[in-house]
């Protein structure tokens, strides 16, 4: 295992490493020491290594990740995984504001809490929080999957496309378009893999799905150009 | 941007240290606002006493003569101790109502900071590090204080522009963000007879708490009352004499994060601002709700009141 004192070393040196391990590293195992609420550790990674950070981070951690997993051992700051292609991002912690914004592949696993905007236009990714989400989460969503086994905020769903919306517990208010839809049974199938690897006990009975209403102006054909 | 630092002490043996753990918070979020800083600390109050902070662009003319010319204007006592371009007058409280009189009258170039028992404020244009080091802020000692950084947006950069705002005895107040209702909240201000001195937004946020708690209100209800009353974004950190609150308008776009511990209640723009206080590590880490009003005293139970976006 390869180890970084990002304190020491700095923020360039770590990314500028982590870019050079091609898929055929046989380094794929890092880990980041001294991490202190830094911003964008481990941005832009495009390998199949798993990079454990051991604290918290700020800002836009994983960004843009590729194949790469990244780990956060602490709580992560505003924008973890936004813009994420494949791989994996998992928060022990919490997340801060917009979590997995504009994601278009990928899994983040979110252990604690995510704050407002989670998965804000989201485009492909899936999102599975174990505890509770904020307010405007999966504003605009287009495609992807958003678990959270704890409540929702407010405005949940807001001028929602076709991603995908399912929450245990209380939901504080839906945005607009956004409605209650019924589980079918391929959704049992589909949420039930999403459980298993987000490591959540849930059942997928315990859930409720939220999607579009598809009455909004971009839904009707009357609108097109 | 802009960054806010706050700490309140619940462990008084921290109390000499306030202004250095403080001081590296504020140094932390200097790229979150590299304009200009300042910081308000509440070093403690002396029955009978008040205290006058006040600024100069030429303070050794200003200062030299002011502490005499207030005495003998006055009739009583004033001590003046001087930090760079701020004095603190030392002052019958009863008589701080005319001291502001006789300041205004005759001393143009003395700008008035802070009004109170136990608050002082400093801030002035500059890096934060360079800001700290000319008042010497991580020496000084207190219960509580807060801090900010200014990245300027919607006015100029000026001492009088930089944070925090005196909103009232003993009380002040930080601002991350932009308020877009300004103007014509200080024209109605102003006609309510408030003095506005600035083009700057955060204060005529701070003129209008101050118009509210003068109109009867507590502050906890003048800042719920802002959520209402003030368009833009906001985060709001506030400092009166027995602690500190906390607002964020219904957006909460703007950052905020809370630790805290057996020994104190922290705030910071970013976690990266909390990461050398003592104890973190096992802190109680978490973000304020959005249009939530919290408080933190040293007299009565912390409380937090939440408010219907």
């Amino acid at each position: 295992m390869q180890q970084f004192d990002l304190e020491a070393q700095g923020l360039r040196a770590l990314n500028s490493t982590l870019h050079e391990q091609a898929g055929s590293s046989n380094q794929t195992q890092w880990e980041v020491v001294n991490p202190r609420g830094s911003h964008a550790i481990a941005v832009g990674l495009d390998a199949p290594i798993e990079v454990n950070v051991k604290g918290s981070t700020g800002y836009y951690c994983a960004g843009m990740n590729q194949q790469a997993t990244v780990h956060v051992h602490g709580s992560a700051g505003p924008g973890v995984a936004e813009n994420m292609m494949s791989g994996t991002v998992i928060v022990e912690g919490d997340a801060s504001q917009y979590a997995g914004a504009t994601g278009h592949g990928g899994t983040l696993v979110i252990k604690g809490n995510a704050s407002s905007r989670c998965g804000i236009s989201m485009k492909g990714i899936d999102i599975i929080v174990h505890g509770n989400i904020g307010h405007m989460s999966a504003f605009m969503a287009q495609s992807g999957n958003l678990v959270v086994c704890g409540d929702a905020g407010d405005a949940l769903g807001d001028s929602l496309y076709e991603a995908r919306l399912f929450v245990r517990g209380s939901v504080k208010s839906l945005g607009a378009d956004c409605i209650e839809k019924e589980i079918r049974p391929e959704h049992l199938e589909l949420l039930a893999e999403l459980l298993e690897r987000g490591g959540c006990d849930a059942k997928p009975e315990e859930f409720k799905r939220y999607g579009s209403a598809r009455k909004l102006y971009n839904f009707n054909i009357d609108n097109a150009y | 941007m802009c960054g806010i630092v706050g700490l309140f002490l619940k462990d008084q043996s921290l109390a000499p240290q306030l202004g250095a753990m403080l001081t590296d918070m504020l140094i932390t979020m200097t790229d979150r606002g590299p304009d200009s800083a300042g910081i308000a600390i509440y070093g403690g109050s002396e029955a009978g006493r008040a205290k006058l902070t006040v600024q100069s662009h030429t303070p050794d003319a200003d200062f030299e003569t002011l502490a005499a010319d207030l005495s003998e204007a006055l009739q009583d006592q004033v001590s003046l101790q001087q930090i760079d371009t701020h004095a603190v007058l030392d002052l019958a409280s009863e008589k701080l109502a005319d001291a502001r009189r006789h300041l205004a009258a005759h001393h143009d170039s003395v700008r008035v900071m802070s009004e109170g028992e136990s608050l002082e404020i400093y801030k002035e244009v500059g890096l934060p590090k360079d800001v700290a080091a000319r008042f010497d802020l991580g020496s000084m000692s207190g219960s509580h204080g807060i801090g900010h950084t200014r990245m300027a947006t919607e006015s100029a950069v000026t001492t009088m522009g930089a944070h925090p705002f005196n909103t009232g005895l003993d009380q002040c107040l930080v601002h991350n963000g932009s308020l877009s209702n300004h103007n014509s909240l200080r024209r109605k201000l102003r006609r309510e007879g408030v003095h506005i001195q600035t083009e700057n937004d955060t204060e005529v946020g701070a003129a209008y708490l101050t118009w509210k708690m003068r109109e009867g209100a507590s502050l906890g209800e003048a800042l719920e009352s802002s959520l209402d009353d003030l368009d833009g974004f906001f985060t709001f950190v506030v400092g009166t004499k027995d602690g500190f609150g906390v607002v964020r308008d219904p957006i909460a776009c703007k950052p905020a994060v809370m630790a805290e511990t057996d020994q104190y209640v922290a705030f910071g723009s970013e976690y990266r601002a909390l990461v050398n206080l003592p104890g973190i590590e096992d802190a109680r880490v978490w973000e304020p709700e959005p249009a939530t009003v919290y408080f933190w005293s040293h007299n009565d139970a912390s409380t937090s009141q939440d408010k219907a976006a």
